[in-house]
């Protein structure tokens, strides 16, 4: 479709998963802050929490929250690189590294959670 | 001041910030893989950051930074994606603001007081 076809490029999709993974982030802020915040009622509170978090579903949700934070950083060097050093050939090829990276940076997270 | 040059300091403080949260989520992503290798804890987690300075101060610069970056870029995001006025997502960034800085500083300082109770 022509009217698309703007879409159809790795750089737009760079953008949609940086605001995306962003807006995400920002939305999980207040409830990372909360549960730590909850120490200060006594490590029991906190670990009253941190059991609560020890189902598979959780930890899919934490990797899928690390994802996206390492997207978000790879994305934003990305676009820091692009704004003061120019537009490269090779800009096309960050955004499939800073993918990769993101992912990388997921499973090992995965394979080290417990 | 003109509304060119607040978009200009937004811009400015979105990227400095930007650079300094690069570093400390560089950081956070080493030290959330170490930390849940042996399963988190709240003796974990207070064992490290309590009544330690350098953490202190790590996390004091990291909520900062994050408390400039995120509501400048949901700022953007509802300027561009919804129809709210710029006076009234100037509302919400500065509301965003202090609910990042007030719950961060609560969580920081928590954490560093909490092996003391």
């Amino acid at each position: 479709m022509v009217a698309r076809a703007h879409r159809n490029h790795a750089h737009y999709w760079a953008f949609v998963l940086h605001r995306v993974s962003g807006l995400l982030l920002a939305l999980f802020l207040p409830v990372h802050f909360y549960v730590l915040g909850l120490a200060i009622e006594g490590a029991a509170r906190l670990d009253g929490f941190l059991s609560w978090t020890d189902t598979p579903v959780v930890k899919l949700a934490e990797t899928l929250l690390v994802i996206l934070l390492a997207a978000h950083l790879t994305g934003g060097l990305r676009l820091m690189a692009l704004e003061f050093f120019g537009s490269r050939e090779s800009s096309k090829t960050a955004v499939a590294v800073g993918t990769g990276v993101a992912l990388v940076v997921g499973l090992i997270f995965l394979l080290n959670v417990r | 001041m003109s509304s060119v040059a607040i978009e200009t300091k937004l811009w400015v403080w979105q990227r400095v910030s930007a650079a300094v949260l690069g570093l400390c989520v560089i950081v956070h992503l080493i030290l959330i893989i170490l930390a849940v290798q042996d399963g988190l804890s709240a003796a974990e987690i207070i064992g490290r950051v309590s009544g330690n300075i350098s953490w202190l101060l790590f996390y004091s610069v990291f909520v900062i930074a994050v408390a400039i970056h995120a509501p400048i870029g949901v700022r953007t995001i509802l300027n561009e994606m919804t129809n709210l006025k710029p006076s009234q997502t100037h509302i919400v960034m500065a509301v965003l603001c202090l609910v990042i800085l007030t719950m961060g500083f609560r969580a920081v300082i928590g954490l560093f007081n909490a092996g003391a109770v």
